[in-house]
């Protein structure tokens, strides 16, 4: 669907040039979400804008649904950007128009009349869950109402690929989760292509299958969502992974039950897919001669599978408690001794 | 009192006040059409904008500071060539319009380009990504977007305008200035003076507020 090869983007700027994006190549299958995590200045915005056109590419090319966007000009990007639609992280909206004004802008572009494109703005509002909303201003909605119209404004022409650009970075948690509830929804239904741009991992974690890392311009990191949390190999992975695996809270109780307790060790076990339905702890109280404190546990469910990460203390005689390390290793669950007592 | 208001030719004060709200309704009308082109022209050749284009956006800007900066007064005589061969006369409330517009108009394309600049980018943006023309992004983003500081934009210079009427009318355009100068002053009645400018506060006052209420109707923000 989407296949972007040996992509670079330059800046000129006062001190030089800036690479903001780096010989990147990526192919997106269709109906994926695919997900670029990066802090701000990586080059992730400016990715996402080479997809429709809104920037060029200094150097390689970008393929969008069987058109080279880096090369179409007028007319032709025109009708294209009608199947590649973006949302984002301000909304966007047209403060002059109601809601369903603003859901009917992309059909009156694409020269959609009358009652047909009534009825097109009444099912969208219906697909994103505005009734009763119609005639309201943007300015007397909330931000997560806001980024429904977005949505809706965006699905209008019905296209083949969605851009978000950071569009819940402006939301509150509860918000995020709906819009991104709502995204998953259109994704299955619509069978679209999804590209999101994020700098929180738990965007990616809770609707992308495959995430790009990326950092400085480049693309270090490239793999499905599940993988990359089990087995972050970037230290710019770890700590993206870590923003959702271990709360700053763990590090403080770990280090407050090592003053208390001395002896022993905490560890981190990192469970995925069927592993975190077995019965490992139990095990381990019942086979090993050693005394487990659970610090933290949590689960994550990502697109392909579950991920799972306990934080436990292990005291005892220091031979048992490699042992019990050691029969942890065997069950298939990632180990890492956090500190010694 | 009633001596003093018994100096006042009513026929001749209506008829000025005719002319006056003439001459401000064809000049704000020109302005507005002309003031808003030029705005736009200003705003799109701008950097980073749509028609990116530094030549004419310096030519323009160049040319709406000139007849900015010119005061009024003289822009009138500046133009007095011009209008004879326009209107064929300087005399009478037609004669004073080229000079009334032009002054008026690139005022005017200022604030115009300001109330675009206001317009956050991110919205032609989004239009641009939904596959927008040009026309789109101008009839359909950039006017509706900023239509209350348009409309409040064209309030100021129509008040700003019925000053300049006053001062056309001195020189021979007719109007409330013309009436107050010679029937008030050069025949030293200051009740007529009194009387012109009341009637152009009334004038100014209802543009004033026929304005406030368009503004705030179209403000939806």
């Amino acid at each position: 669907m989407i296949s972007i090869k040996n992509v670079r983007k330059i800046f000129p700027s006062k001190q030089g040039q800036l690479k903001a994006v780096d010989d990147v190549n990526l192919e997106i299958n269709n109906g994926e979400i695919f997900g670029v995590i990066g802090y701000s200045g990586a080059g992730k915005s400016t990715l996402i804008r080479m997809l429709n056109g809104l920037e060029l590419p200094t150097e390689g090319t970008v393929t969008v649904a069987g058109r080279e966007i880096s090369k179409i000009k007028g007319g032709e990007l025109r009708k294209a950007r009608q199947e590649i639609s973006m949302i984002f992280q301000h909304f966007n909206l047209l403060w002059s128009r109601t809601v369903s004004e603003n859901i009917a802008f992309p059909l009156e572009i694409a020269g959609v009349k009358g009652p047909q494109r009534k009825k097109r703005v009444d099912e969208l509002i219906k697909l994103v869950g505005l009734e009763g909303r119609e005639n309201a201003y943007p300015s007397q909605l909330s931000g997560g109402q806001k980024q429904r119209v977005g949505i809706a404004r965006a699905l209008a022409n019905n296209p083949k690929v969605l851009l978000c650009d950071e569009a819940t970075s402006a939301l509150d948690p509860q918000t995020t989760d709906s819009i991104l509830d709502l995204l998953v929804d259109i994704n299955k239904r619509l069978g679209l292509t999804i590209v999101l741009i994020t700098h929180e991992m738990h965007v990616i974690r809770k609707i992308c299958h495959r995430v790009a890392v990326m950092e400085s311009g480049r693309v270090v990191e490239l793999g499905s969502v599940l993988e990359v949390f089990k087995n972050p190999q970037q230290p710019i992975t770890k700590r993206f992974v870590q923003q959702v695996t271990e709360p700053e809270k763990t590090k403080e109780t770990a280090e407050n039950l090592l003053e208390r307790y001395p002896h022993g060790k905490v560890i981190q076990l990192s469970f995925l897919g069927e592993s975190t339905e077995q019965p490992l702890i139990t095990n381990v109280i019942r086979d090993f001669n050693v005394v487990v404190n659970i610090l933290q546990g949590n689960i994550s469910h990502t697109q392909n599978g579950s991920y799972g990460t306990l934080f436990i203390h292990l005291d005892g005689q220091q031979n048992e408690i490699q042992k019990a390390i050691d029969y942890i290793h065997s069950q298939q669950v990632g180990v890492e001794v956090i500190s010694n007592g | 009192m009633a001596d003093f208001l018994e100096m006042v030719k009513w026929e001749d004060l209506l008829l000025a006040t005719q002319e006056t709200i003439y001459m401000t309704f064809i000049s704000v009308l020109a302005t507005f059409i002309l003031g808003l082109l030029l705005g736009l022209l200003l705003f799109l050749t701008g950097k980073g904008n749509i028609w990116e284009n530094r030549f004419v956006n310096v030519i323009i800007a160049a040319f709406v500071n000139i007849f900015r900066s010119i005061p009024f007064i003289i822009l009138i005589v500046l133009l007095i060539p011009f209008t004879k061969l326009l209107v064929g006369s300087m005399l009478g409330a037609n004669a004073a319009l080229p000079a009334l517009i032009i002054g008026a108009a690139p005022f005017y394309a200022r604030m115009v380009e300001i109330a675009l600049r206001e317009i956050d980018k991110g919205v032609i943006e989004a239009s641009q990504s939904m596959g927008a023309t040009h026309g789109h992004i101008i009839f359909k983003v950039l006017i509706p977007e900023s239509l209350p500081a348009l409309i409040s934009g064209i309030t100021v210079t129509a008040i700003s305008l019925v000053g300049f009427t006053a001062m056309a009318g001195v020189i021979g355009a007719g109007g409330l200035g013309h009436f107050a100068y010679l029937e008030g002053f050069q025949r030293n009645r200051p009740v007529v003076t009194l009387v012109a400018t009341i009637a152009i506060l009334i004038l100014v006052f209802i543009i004033q507020f026929v304005g406030d209420y368009f503004t705030k109707k179209t403000d939806k923000r």
